[in-house]
């Protein structure tokens, strides 16, 4: 099938760009209705214990006040916890906001106050008393690593640690060359620009549409019908815009619940918005202990890996990411052992966070490697391309589909210029300022999910493709209106990508940087049946001058089917669809992964960053001044939209090496910092130059359409990287992310 | 209200009369009745139904919320509404002119100054403002001075290439108009 590609693979501006930089695109929070309530959820005070006494008089007198719910008013709701879970819950028992007066977790909702406006409920909300008999609680995970367990029940989709190769304590016993240490990275939360909301539009006879910030439709669209017992007909989610999810969108938070039981109970429109403070008290990334045991011979190729990892989770659910499994797959070693354990804390569960698991497991790892570099006098490039495993993934044992990994080291060090770094420690200097050059490697998964599109050809010639699935900033819209575009040789400007909408056709979450490949290959799938039905309209045309071609000897182009060795005889896409019975041309497919194929092949990203540090050592103030991300990741869609995720990765990974940390207060078992002012992100300030190469990696089996994703790999290896930078730059070791001015001035 | 205990609570504001406030917004007189606890940014988002100007922390430290009053660049979420009696407010929804995007606007989608884009219209009330102020010309100047911005998507260098190029056309114009 000839298929030419005008716009896939190049850099095309996005086709939401208008609405966003006009405010006419719409987030959750955003949505208008008639005489609309609004929510304010109280939060409670303690981490642990129960509540002893509710008074919501002096809220209820509050004019303007509808309704404040509490725990011991609240309407009935499903009884099973099977009812709570949605499609990415960790085993355990889901939160339910207002289930019963024991609270599990500082900033638990215990009331929401609805009134005739915001301000009347967030007033009235302040007047609720809550008295508490307040146990003590256990926040310290260096207190309750004693009590780790290994997780009895497995989270759907995340791997156990692999069973141990060879003799890892032996040959790490033997290694002439060993490093042992441990690593942490701080609580971090996900922080997206847009709080959480919930605009739920009371349609009238129990039926509801739902504005929520979900990465997924379908995942509210489960939840609702599963807690309050309704039917889908009655239920449609409508958020085609998300103000960032980073992960903290992937499971539908309690301010839906909230959101939809009042709606329900009151047979009205109801919006409930958490505040900045209330986007601390649900998920984050897990705190997480973890020993690195490397053992080498001289020349640096290892020998031994043992990777021990210990992670909160909440006394509710047993949160697990994949933390360890990446350092039993990235370089060639016969003898590895691995760990992974949770223990309880009274927080909140832990949630997805951009590439979870790997963010922290391979700092550990790369920031170990390193230390090897150091220890061998190997330069770290050389140390990585020494225990290079080109084809396989050593877990598994299956074949990789592709892997250009080299091609990241070597282009990413071109381009940085590597070759000049003077190997010592404290040794390049830039005026008062120490400089330091450290490189690490980042790695994801490469997956699809069973994703189905819809693509309808209308009678003016325009195409709409449509899935359930969400563009949360990446470029969805754009990605599958390009592939629409190619499919049937249409300008961009005549197709329309339609998203997030729980009555378009499945797709699951956004998460797990899966989404290009999948709704991408489900859309190219239902275009290219579109093609096969309009050609044969246009074929069975009276007099076609296609009538006796078949489809490999044509070319959709300009809105034409053309006979491709003689473009005179063409008939108009126009034409054809008006020829139809229906007056358009619309199929609808469903792309999955190959099982058989998943037999043998396991698919990877992978990257390859590079990092320059200034730092001022009076002060202690770090600072990024450069950075190279080199990427594999399969075929490249949008150059445009593709690079700004590569940068927003590496952005966050800036924040994850200097800047972020919730910070707990033990003895009352609360984030202290839930604020931007005191919960430090990066600002335009702290980020310089980042320059982002994409290697190229052809690849026909990681996906139909060569794509492999790009959301999570930006973020990965770049803490490590600048970690080792910093080490270059003043010989000083922080193993504990963030790096900030009181570790680097106390060493 | 994290505290849940609220031991010193303000003022009773029950009663309290709503009382109009009148303003230019977007160009066009405007006169609102609003309970006068009622900020610029909800009076905006809930009571106008202009929803580009965004809620991101309600405390002044994100800076999604800013518009421009009198040319100036301000946090509607620390601006109470009833204070802008007479004043000239531009929001988003307001920087378009007959049709055509402001140069800003095209800038930032040219150089994808943006993902989720809900910082976005706060970005780029900030930028025009910037611009406004002139003293902002080189790449580390336009990053000191948007950096009451925060754009959790990292797209800073992009919004920084955007932010310079409409500097640098303006500047070159300038350059022009005086041979």
């Amino acid at each position: 099938m000839s298929m030419t590609q005008k716009y896939v693979g190049t850099a095309q501006r996005r086709v939401d760009g208008h609405a966003k930089v006009t405010g006419g695109a719409r987030y959750a929070a955003e949505f208008a209705a008639a005489d609309l309530l609004h929510g304010a959820v109280v939060s409670g005070a303690i981490a642990r214990g129960t509540i002893t006494k509710i008074d919501t008089a002096a809220a209820e007198a509050v004019p303007g006040v509808v309704k404040v719910y509490t725990h011991e008013n609240r309407p009935r709701t499903a009884w099973l916890d099977s009812s709570y879970r949605d499609d990415v819950a960790p085993p355990g028992h889901p939160f339910r906001a207002l289930h019963s007066a024991k609270i599990m977790f500082s900033g638990q909702p215990v009331a929401l106050v609805v009134a005739d406006d915001f301000e009347t409920a967030t007033y009235a909300a302040s007047l609720v008393e809550v008295s508490y008999d307040a146990e003590v609680p256990k926040t310290d995970l260096d207190a309750q690593k004693g009590q780790s367990y290994d997780p009895p029940k497995k989270r759907s989709g995340v791997e156990p640690p692999p069973k141990p190769r060879g003799h890892a304590e032996k040959a790490y016993a033997a290694a002439p060359v060993k490093v042992q240490q441990e690593y942490r990275v701080a609580v971090e939360h996900h922080n997206p620009m847009e709080p959480h909301a919930t605009t739920v539009v009371w349609d009238g006879d129990g039926a509801i549409t739902v504005h929520d910030k979900i990465q997924g439709v379908t995942n509210t669209q489960g939840y609702v019908t599963g807690v309050f017992g309704l039917s889908k007909d009655k239920v449609r989610c409508i958020s085609p815009f998300m103000g960032g999810g980073f992960g903290s969108g992937l499971r539908p938070q309690y301010q839906l619940f909230l959101a939809v039981l009042a709606s329900l109970d009151l047979e009205r429109s109801v919006r409930v918005v958490l505040t900045r403070d209330q986007m601390f008290t649900f998920g984050h990334r897990p705190l997480t202990i973890q020993t690195l045991s490397l053992g080498a011979e001289p020349d640096g190729r290892l020998t031994s890996i043992i990777h021990d990892a210990v992670q909160e989770t909440s006394h509710f659910e047993d949160y697990q990411e994949n933390t360890v499994n990446w350092s039993g797959l990235l370089y060639k070693c016969d003898n590895t052992k691995f760990s992974y354990e949770l223990a309880k804390l009274d927080t909140y569960t832990p949630a997805d966070m951009r590439a979870p698991g790997a963010v922290l497991g391979l700092y550990a790892l790369e920031a170990a490697m390193d230390e090897l570099a150091s220890a061998t006098g190997v330069d770290p490039v050389e140390l990585r391309l020494r225990n290079y495993i080109a084809d396989t993934d050593q877990n598994t044992d299956k074949k990789l589909t592709s892997k250009a990994l080299r091609e990241c080291y070597t282009q990413g060090a071109e381009r940085f210029g590597w070759s000049k770094r003077d190997a010592r420690p404290r040794s390049m200097t830039d005026g008062r300022e120490l400089v330091g050059w450290g490189m690490a490697t980042g790695v994801w998964e490469a997956m699809m999910q069973k994703t189905s599109a819809r693509a309808t050809l209308t009678g003016d010639g325009r195409l709409e493709v449509a899935t359930a699935s969400a563009d949360i900033g990446t470029g969805t819209y754009t990605i599958l209106t390009q592939l629409g575009a190619d499919a049937l040789g249409l300008r961009m400007e005549d197709v329309t990508a339609r998203l997030g909408d729980s009555s378009l056709p499945y797709s699951p979450i956004e998460g797990g940087s899966w989404t290009a490949a999948s709704a991408g290959t489900a859309v190219q799938m239902a275009c290219e049946t579109v093609r096969e039905k309009v050609f044969k309209l246009a074929r069975q045309l009276d007099g076609s001058p296609l009538a006796n071609q078949d489809l490999d000897h044509v070319t959709f182009r300009d809105g034409r089917i053309v006979v491709t060795n003689d473009p005179s005889r063409s008939v108009s896409l126009i034409d054809a669809i008006k020829s139809s019975n229906e007056g358009k041309v619309e199929a609808e497919e469903t792309a999955a992964p190959s099982t058989i194929q998943a037999r043998r092949f396991v698919s990877y990203t992978h990257s390859a960053v590079f990092v320059e540090v200034k730092v001022d050592e009076e002060l202690g103030v770090v600072r990024v001044t450069r950075v190279v991300s080199a990427v594999a990741a399969g075929k490249i869609l949008n150059l445009k939209t593709a690079r700004s995720q590569i940068l927003g990765g590496v952005v966050m990974g800036i924040g994850s090496a200097l800047h972020e940390e919730s910070m707990l207060d033990h003895n009352i078992g609360r984030f202290m910092n839930h604020n931007l002012g005191e919960y430090h992100v990066p600002v335009n300030a702290d980020i310089g130059p980042i320059e982002v190469i994409f290697v190229d990696e052809p690849d026909d089996k990681a996906s139909p359409i060569g794509v492999k994703g790009l959301g999570e790999i930006g973020i990965v290896g770049t803490g490590a990287a600048i970690a080792n930078a910093v080490y270059h730059a003043t010989g000083v070791r922080v193993r504990d992310l963030p790096i900030t001015i009181d570790k680097l001035q106390g060493a | 209200m994290m505290d849940g205990m609220s031991s010193s609570p303000a003022p009773h504001p029950v009663g309290m009369a709503k009382i109009p406030v009148s303003f230019r917004l977007n160009g066009a007189p405007t006169t609102i009745e609003l309970a006068p606890w009622t900020t610029l940014l909800d009076a905006l988002r809930n009571h106008m139904g202009l929803t580009g100007t965004k809620k991101g922390c309600d405390h002044g430290q994100c800076g999604a919320c800013t518009v421009l009053v009198d040319g100036q660049r301000i946090n509607a979420c620390l601006t109470l509404a009833v204070m802008k009696e007479g004043a000239d407010i531009r929001t988003v929804e307001g920087l378009a002119e007959h049709g055509h995007l402001h140069p800003v606007q095209d800038a930032f989608i040219e150089y994808d100054a943006f993902q989720c884009g809900y910082c976005t219209p706060g970005q780029i009330c900030s930028a025009v403002g910037l611009i406004a102020e002139g003293h902002a010309h080189s790449a580390e100047e336009i990053r000191e001075a948007m950096s009451g911005n925060i754009c959790r998507c990292g797209a800073y260098p992009n919004i920084v290439e955007a932010v310079k190029h409409v500097i640098d056309a303006k500047a070159a114009r300038r350059l022009e108009a005086a041979k």
